[in-house]
C-alpha cells in the first residue's frame, strides 16, 4: 500500500517536473509577449530532435546537448519575436487583436516547423537508451533518466524564479508585463525585453525536449500533446503568473499520476475536466491575480 | 465600361448567377464523373464549416476552436442513430445535439473572453474526444463504430442542401438586427449591452446556430467513412482549417470564407496524397504571410481594387 502511495506521488512529481518547466516557458511568452504560442510544443519537439541526432550520430551526452540546443532555440524565438510578432504588434489596432492574430500566427509556425521536421527526421518513433537502470528509493522502482529530468528541470524552474526577482533584467521583465509602456518610459527597452522572453520561454521549451527525449519515445508531430498539457498548466497556476505555472505543473503531474493509478484511460479526460472546470469557475487560476 | 460597372453593382445579378452556380452544382451528378462528385462533396464540407465558423467568430471577435468537436458530434449522432432513422432525420439530429451542446456551452462560457473562451472551446474538443474513448473503452469494450453507407450522390445532394441553406441563413442574419448586434458585440460587447443588445442571448444563439450547421455536415459525411473512432470523428485539424480558410479567404464578405474554403479544400484533395509535408508546410507559410500583410484576407484585396475604382465615380458627382 505505502509502496503504491509512493510509486503514484514520485511518478507525479517526474511527470509534474517537465509540466513546470514547459508551462514556465509558454507563461512568460504570455505573459510578458502576449503571445499564446501555439508553436511551443515544436520547440520541444525540436529540442528532443536535436539531442536524439547528437546522441544516435555523434554521441554526445544528451546532458551536453542542453548548451547546445539553448542557443539554437533562443535564437529562433529571439528573430521571431523581434521581426513576426513586432511587426503585428505594431499593427494592431488593439491588445486584444493583437493576441488574436499572434495566437493564429503561431498556428502558421506549428505548421510550418511540424512539416519541416517530418521531411528531415520523417515521422517514425525514436528513442534511446541513456541513463535507463532502475533505482529504488523506498521500495518503488524508478528510472534514473527520469530523475536526472526532475532534478534538472526543478534547477531550471527554481533558477530562472530567482533571476525574475534577484536580477536587473529580470525586474525589467517583470515591469514589461506589468505596463509596457510605462516601463519603456522608466528606460526599459521593451522591444529587447519582450525578444528576449520569447526567446527565455523558447529555451525552457527546448530543455524540456532534451529531458524528454531522454524518458520518452519522441516524435515528429509531439508538440500538440505537451502544448496541451502547458496550456492547461498554465491556466491551472494563472495566466502571467510564473511561480504559479511552477507549482500548478507539479499539480498537474500529480493529479495525472492520481487518475492513471486508478483509471489510465481517464488521465486525459482528467485533466481537460479540472481545466474547463477551472476556466468556468475560476479563470484567473490558482495563483492569478 | 460603366455599363459593365452598374451590372456588376446590382444586386439581382449576384442572385441570378447563385442560382445559376446552384443549379449547375446540383445536376453535377447527372453529367460528370463519380469522382468529381466526391471531390466536390469533400469541398462543400470544408465551405460549410468555415461559413458556419466565421458566422459566429467572424462578427463577434471570438475565436472559436469548437468546430471539431461540433463535427465530431454530428458524425457521432449518426453513427448511433443511423440505423434506427431515416437519413434526412438523422441527419437533422445530428445537427440538433450539436445545436444543444453549444447552447449549453455557450451558457457556461458567458464569463470568458479572447484567449480562454480559445482555449475552452479546444479543451472541448479533446474532452468529448477522451470522454468517448473512456466510454468505448470500459462500458461498450469496443473501439470506433460502423455507420450504414450512403449513395454518394445522396450524400452530394444532402450536403449541397445544408449549404444553400446555411448561406441563406447567413445572408438573412447580416442583414437582419441580429447580424447587427453581433458585430457591435464585436466591436464593443459593453457598449453593445449598454445600448439595449441582449448580448448573452444574442452571443449564445449565433454559436449554438453556427454548430447546427457543423453537426449536421458531420453527420451526412459519417456516411462516407463505414467507420469511425473518437480519434477519426474529433480530429483537432477540423478546428484548425476552417479558421485558417477564413482567414484565407477573408471575414469582412458572406462570400469570403467561401472563396477561402474552396481553394485550400481543392488544393487538399490534389496535394494532401502526394505531398503531405509540402501541402501543410505551404499552408502554415501561406497562413503566417496573410496575418501579417493581408490580414483582411483575398477579398479584401478585391475589395481594395474595387473601392479604389468606385472611389473614382464617386469623386466625379
Amino acid at each position: 500500500m505505502l509502496v503504491s502511495v509512493l510509486n503514484t506521488v514520485i511518478n507525479g512529481l517526474l511527470l509534474g517536473g517537465l509540466y513546470a518547466i514547459i508551462a514556465m516557458g509558454l507563461n512568460l511568452q504570455y505573459g510578458v509577449a502576449r503571445v499564446l504560442n501555439i508553436a511551443h510544443g515544436e520547440f520541444i519537439m525540436l529540442g528532443a530532435f536535436i539531442t536524439w541526432t547528437m546522441y544516435s550520430m555523434f554521441g554526445i551526452n544528451p546532458l551536453l546537448s542542453i548548451v547546445i540546443v539553448g542557443p539554437v532555440v533562443f535564437i529562433i524565438g529571439f528573430i521571431l519575436q523581434r521581426t513576426l510578432f513586432t511587426s503585428l504588434r505594431t499593427r494592431a489596432p488593439s491588445q486584444g487583436a493583437f493576441e488574436g492574430s499572434s495566437m493564429l500566427a503561431t498556428f502558421g509556425l506549428l505548421f510550418i516547423i511540424q512539416n519541416v521536421a517530418l521531411l528531415i527526421w520523417h515521422g517514425d518513433m525514436r528513442a534511446y537508451s541513456y541513463y535507463n537502470f532502475g533505482i529504488n528509493l523506498w521500495g518503488a522502482v524508478f528510472a534514473a533518466n527520469r530523475l536526472v529530468a526532475l532534478a534538472f528541470a526543478v534547477v531550471i524552474g527554481i533558477a530562472f524564479y530567482i533571476f525574475l526577482v534577484r536580477a536587473r533584467l529580470g525586474k525589467a521583465i517583470r515591469a514589461a508585463a506589468q505596463d509596457p509602456t510605462t516601463a519603456g518610459l522608466m528606460g526599459v527597452n521593451i522591444n529587447l525585453v519582450l525578444a528576449l522572453c520569447f526567446g527565455l520561454g523558447a529555451v525552457m521549451a527546448g530543455l524540456a525536449g532534451v529531458f524528454i527525449s531522454m524518458c520518452f519515445p519522441i516524435y515528429p508531430v509531439m508538440g500538440l500533446e505537451y502544448l496541451i498539457i502547458a496550456i492547461i498548466v498554465v491556466v491551472l497556476g494563472g495566466l502571467g503568473s510564473i511561480p504559479g505555472s511552477f507549482i500548478g505543473g507539479f499539480i498537474l503531474g500529480l493529479i495525472g499520476s492520481i487518475v492513471s493509478s486508478w483509471q489510465p484511460s481517464l488521465a486525459l479526460a482528467a485533466y481537460y475536466f479540472i481545466f474547463m472546470l477551472l476556466l468556468v469557475v475560476r479563470p484567473k487560476g490558482i495563483f492569478g491575480k | 465600361m460603366d455599363i459593365i460597372y452598374n451590372i456588376l453593382k446590382n444586386t439581382r445579378f449576384w442572385w441570378i448567377i447563385s442560382l445559376i452556380l446552384l443549379v449547375l452544382l446540383a445536376t453535377l451528378p447527372l453529367y460528370s464523373s463519380a469522382y468529381s462528385v466526391i471531390l466536390i462533396t469533400a469541398i462543400i464540407m470544408y465551405v460549410i464549416l468555415t461559413v458556419s465558423w466565421a458566422m459566429f467568430s467572424g462578427p463577434t471577435g471570438y475565436i472559436s476552436l469548437a468546430t471539431a468537436a461540433f463535427f465530431g458530434v454530428g458524425i457521432y449522432t449518426m453513427a448511433v442513430l443511423g440505423e434506427q432513422l431515416p437519413l434526412l432525420p438523422a441527419v437533422i439530429a445530428g445537427g440538433l445535439v450539436s445545436f444543444i451542446i453549444a447552447l449549453i456551452v455557450g451558457a457556461m462560457t458567458l464569463r470568458l473572453r479572447g484567449i480562454y473562451f480559445t482555449i475552452f472551446t479546444f479543451g472541448l474538443v479533446e474532452l468529448i474526444k477522451h470522454l468517448l474513448l473512456y466510454w468505448e473503452v470500459t462500458v461498450t469494450g469496443t473501439r470506433g463504430r460502423f455507420i450504414v453507407l450512403e449513395e454518394n450522390t445522396t450524400i452530394f445532394w444532402v450536403i449541397l442542401g445544408i449549404f444553400v441553406v446555411l448561406m441563406l441563413t447567413n445572408y438573412f442574419i447580416r442583414r437582419s438586427k441580429y447580424g447587427l448586434a453581433l458585430r457591435s458585440i464585436g466591436e464593443n460587447e459593453e457598449a453593445s449591452a449598454h445600448l439595449g443588445v441582449n448580448v448573452n442571448l444574442v452571443k449564445v444563439f449565433a454559436f449554438g446556430i453556427s454548430a447546427f450547421f457543423m453537426g449536421a455536415a458531420g453527420a451526412i459525411m459519417a456516411t462516407r467513412w463505414t467507420y469511425v473512432d473518437p480519434y477519426v470523428a474529433f480530429n483537432p485539424l477540423f478546428s484548425f482549417l476552417p479558421v485558417l480558410m477564413a482567414i484565407f479567404g477573408g471575414m469582412g464578405q458572406i462570400y469570403g470564407p467561401v472563396i477561402g474554403a474552396v481553394f485550400f479544400a481543392y488544393t487538399e484533395e490534389k496535394l494532401l496524397t502526394n505531398f503531405p509535408e509540402y501541402f501543410m508546410l505551404t499552408f502554415g507559410i501561406i497562413l503566417v504571410l496573410f496575418i501579417v500583410y493581408l490580414p483582411d484576407g483575398l477579398v479584401g484585396v478585391v475589395q481594395r481594387l474595387w473601392r479604389r475604382r468606385l472611389g473614382g465615380q464617386n469623386a466625379n458627382t
